[in-house]
């Protein structure tokens, strides 16, 4: 009887084997991002994570002047730098207001373009702009279960730290957390997943799976328990229903997921207490 | 340990009717500077108070009232010391254990987060989003106890009052118990019975615990009553005594205009 259940569900989207690794990969990442956006949030850096998403692209145009086949390292090295960096403008209590961080968005885009542009194969990088991830592959698969466990873990280590420090710096110092260290670890797992993530979300959706979920978790959640746990039901939801409804209707997942995240999040709007 | 140096007698040091300093710890400020954005937002602050003493520090808006006790924190880039000296179990303590209350209009009162896990998210390990032990959980009860904020335990911090959330960043600063508390503004956006409420369980604290308190305020005629020194910041320390002898400065007076000092 479950046999002729699960044989009347619509599950052929489920016979190819790229749609199995796609689901794998939101199953794996969506909590992922769902709890860094709460973070992210909280702390008022949706902007900061986009500037790094966004230093992605002077990352690959880096490793392609290198001379390099696979640009991720220099992408990894570009976004750490630019993490820390802002981190310690953050410190020096130079935090860089909206505009100074607009403009080093403008300026990595522009100096990342005009160096692949030039290279005159500029059409090959599309793909980190949109992402696609029906394209992953078993390793990519295996790299995002590591990298998934790497931050989680080191979330884990440090959580209740950066929330004291994203609510309230003063108040983390004089409670002996070293905010300049939390908050360089807090951006660099932020620029570390952005940035191993845009080859399949793509540079334009990255943001939006980090702040959508977190941001509907925000209008219903009453503690910082359920905060973290809607969040994640959230992500998983908006990336599985994207999957399934970009097969039917043929569109591009990512930006697909993102929709179905802001519907997710309309939704929380309306029965925001 | 360094023995007090406005003081002739070494132990037991009056510093104010009914308050009695033991004599055996106390704070020192020394050299103290912040330049911040090229600015010099502190140069050279010196201070100097015994345990169970309350210091209110006051100063013209923009004198570095706020940024210099968050360079005591720690959490602005600074020059200078800040050395804590006491005489525990025979043994002396170099490092003071800081407590801060920040004014308390900045937090975020938007973040989904109760009192109880706001306390769980600097006493325990255990990550915030697996939940929170009993053992915390008692932990903080105790803590706002002491405040008189028991039945706040389980609120969500950003539907506090301003009165609760300030007994509520009390507690918190209490966890664990300091040397120094350090306030920042404890009298703005709280009504007059919370002011009364908050002052006693300061008083007590004092008393009871020998905790040095330095404080930030703008209610100069409130301060005088309950302090037992006070320090007129602008840049630096411009001058430093009795509430009555820093009322009765002409830099304080100009600044000010006339306040009545205290009655004995």
């Amino acid at each position: 009887m479950i046999h002729t259940l699960v044989e009347r569900l619509p599950l052929d989207w489920l016979q190819y084997e790229f749609m199995q690794r796609a689901l794998c990969a939101i199953i794996l990442l969506a909590p992922l991002f769902a709890i860094l956006g709460c973070l992210v949030i909280n702390s008022q850096m949706a902007f900061f994570a986009d500037a790094i998403g966004h230093s992605a692209l002077t990352g690959i145009a880096v490793g392609v002047l290198a001379g390099l086949e696979q640009p991720l390292w220099a992408m990894l090295l570009c976004a750490i730098v630019l993490a820390v960096a802002l981190a310690w403008l953050r410190y020096l209590q130079l935090a860089p207001g909206d505009a100074l961080i607009g403009l080093m968005v403008s300026f990595t885009v522009a100096l990342g373009v005009v160096i692949l542009s030039r290279q005159g194969g500029f059409q090959r990088y599309t793909r980190y702009l949109v992402g696609d991830i029906l394209t992953i592959t078993p390793t990519d698969l295996y790299w995002s279960a590591l990298l998934t466990f790497a931050v989680l873990l080191s979330l884990g280590w440090k959580y209740n730290h950066i929330v004291v420090m994203t609510l309230h710096r003063p108040l983390a110092a004089s409670r002996g957390v070293r905010v300049w260290a939390t908050d360089v670890l807090f951006s660099t797992l932020v620029a570390i997943s952005v940035t191993l993530s845009i080859a399949w979300m793509g540079l334009l959706v990255i943001n939006s799976l980090i702040i959508l979920p977190a941001a509907s978790a925000r209008n219903l959640a009453r503690s910082a328990v359920s905060y973290v746990w809607l969040a994640v039901v959230i992500s998983v939801t908006a990336g599985v229903s994207g999957v399934i409804v970009s097969y039917y209707l043929s569109t591009a997942t990512g930006a697909t997921i993102v929709l179905c995240a802001m519907a997710l999040f309309l939704l929380s709007t309306l029965l925001r207490r | 340990m360094k023995a007090p140096t406005n003081s002739s007698v070494p132990h037991r040091v009056e510093v104010a009717p009914g308050y009695v300093a033991c004599g055996e710890c106390c704070t020192r400020v020394e050299g103290l500077s912040v330049r911040l954005q090229g600015r010099t937002i502190l140069e050279n602050v010196n201070l100097h108070l015994h345990c169970g003493e309350l210091l209110t520090i006051i100063g013209p808006n923009g004198a570095g009232k706020t940024t210099l006790l968050r360079a005591l924190i720690g959490e602005v880039p600074h020059t200078g010391t800040l050395a804590f000296y006491a005489v525990r179990a025979g043994h002396s303590v170099g490092k003071a254990v800081i407590g801060y209350v920040p004014q308390s209009l900045d937090i975020d009162r938007g973040s989904p987060i109760t009192v109880t896990e706001l306390f769980a998210a600097v006493v325990a390990r255990r990550p915030l989003f697996l939940g929170v032990s009993q053992h915390v959980c008692a932990l903080a009860r105790r803590h706002l106890a002491l405040v008189e904020a028991e039945h706040l335990a389980d609120c969500r911090l950003g539907l506090l009052s301003g009165g609760e959330l300030h007994r509520v960043m009390l507690a918190f600063a209490l966890t664990p118990m300091p040397d120094i508390l350090l306030l920042d503004e404890p009298l703005a956006s709280v009504d007059h019975a919370g002011v009364v409420a908050f002052y006693r369980t300061v008083a007590s604290l004092r008393a009871q615990r020998h905790m040095a308190v330095i404080m930030v305020s703008h209610n100069l005629s409130e301060a005088a009553h309950i302090s037992t020194r006070m320090a007129f910041l602008y840049r630096t320390i411009v001058c430093e005594g009795t509430p009555r002898e820093v009322l009765a400065h002409p830099i304080v007076r100009s600044t000010f205009g006339v306040i009545a000092p205290p009655a004995d």
